[in-house]
């Protein structure tokens, strides 16, 4: 509770009063500061529903919100947005099907070089994107992957399976090795014992990986920037780049297919908290 | 990366044991490799070969007509030359310098500041510290884009606002002189959700007994930040900032989508620059020499984070 002020008995003992303006006033002003930072996710979504398009003439507050926008932006970005979700959803699923079996092994076996391939998991989130782009065009190009979603969710993978393995390692260091061994004893093999067991009991990890996974798909712009070289394949990060490449014509639309490229997002911040405070592996172990 | 497959895999953790089952964990040694093997073949693959050809490729002619006649000449350092010669070159290090340290200053100090603020417990506190995390989740593009239309020359809500106190309108992002600002003004906003979160949970980590013992001596407020906060925070500090500088460093998104590197290359950096060498001009080679050069300056932070890594784990 206390802690740069830690408040003398005497402060403790005063009226409540205090104390209550003082926390209404630290509320009061934590509002203030998420209001400044936010500010700009405001100006997105009402930028997104004036009726206008163009953002000389947007009011503070839409006061007459049309959707026009909105059908603009589906109707132009809609088939990139499923492109994305496809890529999001596929990088999703590769990586995790990678992931997870290769943390429960860096977490519970012991391999004589766990620390070698931890140093390489942290060293590889150093590498730029750039460098990555730089050989996979090269070698996408021989390969046929250019322009293609499978191209995409390999590329994809690149940074989410490093990212991944730290977070449900972490995690799968926590489950005792005492059920994995009990599970054993009965007669399962590994890999029914790491199905049965450390999948079930790490499912909080494991939803926390995968939704920080989708969310880095989603937002990949690098990858659909330089691995794209025709309009086939086209993830909505990309269709917003081509629409702040021209001159911008129409704020509008842009706005609303940034709102709705920032909807996974929020609703992540939204949902996911609870995946994150439930993470207890209380009451496997009885 | 490529030491995982080959390198055998013992299990003989346990007490010496009669050959038949040592014959049994055999079969399991291999079935554990085979739970890390996928994930490891395709990090060497993803990664190791990337990391791998991206050097042969800074050594080659490696252009547009590789691809047509399947021929790239080996060149030596001619590429790193041509690209440390140019003029660019020194422009977009100072702008990579400028934008890493003004990006981290910034976000560092109201990221502390913010986290200090958290860790005072009052109502909503948890919710709205949780809402803050939203510029840092959201897609670099949309945030590019949204402050795009925020830094408007001549509609922008910002210049809307300053006209309000009579500032005339500026031009943010298609000035060459204030355009970098810009740029690492939208990247701290970005960052300071990152700095906040990690600041806070190492705030979160230090026992309030210490505070109490320290209240005893008179330590509180500032005394209590300066000899108590700041000592028990610093091996968070150090990976926050590290972490924050080879981020940073290969920030590519957020400068692209604003200015491209524009007005007049007053935003290009060390990966601008090595985009727009590989994918604009189509001179591989040229851009790969350019991210090498970005790895090397990664590493050096990354090697310092290692080491105090290391500390940390001694003491």
């Amino acid at each position: 509770m206390t802690t740069t002020t830690s408040a003398p008995a005497e402060l403790n003992r005063r009226t409540g009063d205090d104390i209550d303006l003082r926390k209404v006033l630290l509320t009061a002003a934590g509002v203030l500061i998420l209001a400044v930072m936010l500010f700009p996710v405001y100006w997105m979504v009402n930028a997104s529903l004036q009726p206008s398009g163009n953002t000389l003439n947007a009011d503070l507050i839409p006061l007459q919100p049309s959707f026009d926008n909105y059908v603009r932006a589906i109707s132009e970005q809609g088939a990139n947005l499923v492109t994305s979700l496809i890529i999001a959803l596929g990088t999703v699923v590769f990586s995790l099907a990678l992931a997870a079996p290769a943390s429960f092994a860096l977490a519970q076996f012991r391999f004589r070089w766990v620390g070698v391939a931890l140093l390489a998991i942290l060293v590889s989130q150093m590498i730029p994107g750039i460098v990555i782009a730089n050989a996979l065009y090269s070698a996408y190009e021989g390969m046929g992957l250019l322009n293609s979603i499978p191209g995409l969710i390999l590329a994809n993978s690149t940074s989410a399976i490093p990212f991944a393995i730290l977070i449900m390692r972490s995690f799968m260091l926590g489950v005792p090795s005492a059920i994995i061994e009990a599970a054993r004893v009965d007669g399962a093999g590994l890999v029914r014992s790491f199905l049965w067991i450390v999948v079930p009991v790490s499912r909080n990890a494991i939803i926390t990986a995968g939704l920080f996974t989708f969310l880095f798909a989603w937002s990949d712009f690098l990858f659909a920037l330089t691995l794209t070289t025709t309009d086939e394949i086209r993830p909505v990060t990309l269709g917003i780049y081509q629409y702040l490449g021209t001159q911008v014509q129409n704020w509008g639309a842009v706005m609303a297919t940034a709102v709705l490229s920032a909807t996974p997002a929020i609703v992540l911040l939204v949902a996911a908290q609870k995946y994150i405070a439930a993470g207890a592996t209380g009451g496997a172990v009885k | 990366m490529s030491s995982l497959t080959h390198a055998p895999a013992r299990a003989g953790q346990a007490s010496p044991a009669p050959p038949r089952r040592r014959r049994k964990l055999r079969g399991d040694d291999i079935a554990k490799i085979l739970f890390v093997l996928p994930a490891g073949i395709a990090m060497a693959l993803l990664f190791g070969y990337p990391v791998v050809k991206n050097l042969t490729m800074s050594l080659q002619d490696y252009s547009l007509q590789t691809f047509f006649t399947g021929e790239a000449p080996w060149v030596g350092l001619a590429n790193y030359v041509d690209v440390v010669t140019d003029p660019i070159f020194g422009q977009a290090m100072l702008n990579t310098g400028l934008f890493t340290a003004g990006s981290i200053l910034f976000q560092f100090v109201i990221g502390l500041a913010l986290a200090l603020f958290f860790k005072q417990h009052f109502p909503l506190s948890a919710t709205l510290r949780g809402l803050l995390l939203l510029p840092w989740l959201l897609p670099l593009i949309v945030s590019s884009a949204t402050w795009r239309a925020i830094l408007e020359q001549d509609s922008g809500i910002l210049n809307r606002f300053l006209g309000v106190f009579g500032v005339e309108p500026i031009g943010w992002l298609v000035s060459p002189s204030i355009a970098l600002i810009a740029v690492i003004g939208v990247n701290i906003w970005i960052g300071i959700p990152f700095n906040t979160t990690l600041l806070y949970s190492g705030l979160q980590a230090i026992p309030d007994e210490l505070y109490e013992a320290g209240s005893l001596d008179g330590a509180t407020h500032w005394k209590a930040f300066r000899y108590i906060t700041w000592p028990s925070l610093r091996p968070v500090v150090s990976v926050v900032l590290i972490l924050g500088v080879v981020y940073t460093l290969k920030v590519l998104d957020i400068i692209l989508g604003l200015t491209g590197g524009g007005p007049a290359n007053a935003t290009q950096t060390l990966a601008t620059q090595s985009y727009q060498r590989s994918f604009v001009d189509f001179e591989f080679g040229h851009g790969a020499a350019l991210s090498n050069i970005l790895i090397v300056i990664s590493m050096a932070f990354a090697v310092v984070y290692l080491r105090r890594g290391r500390h940390a784990a001694d003491e």
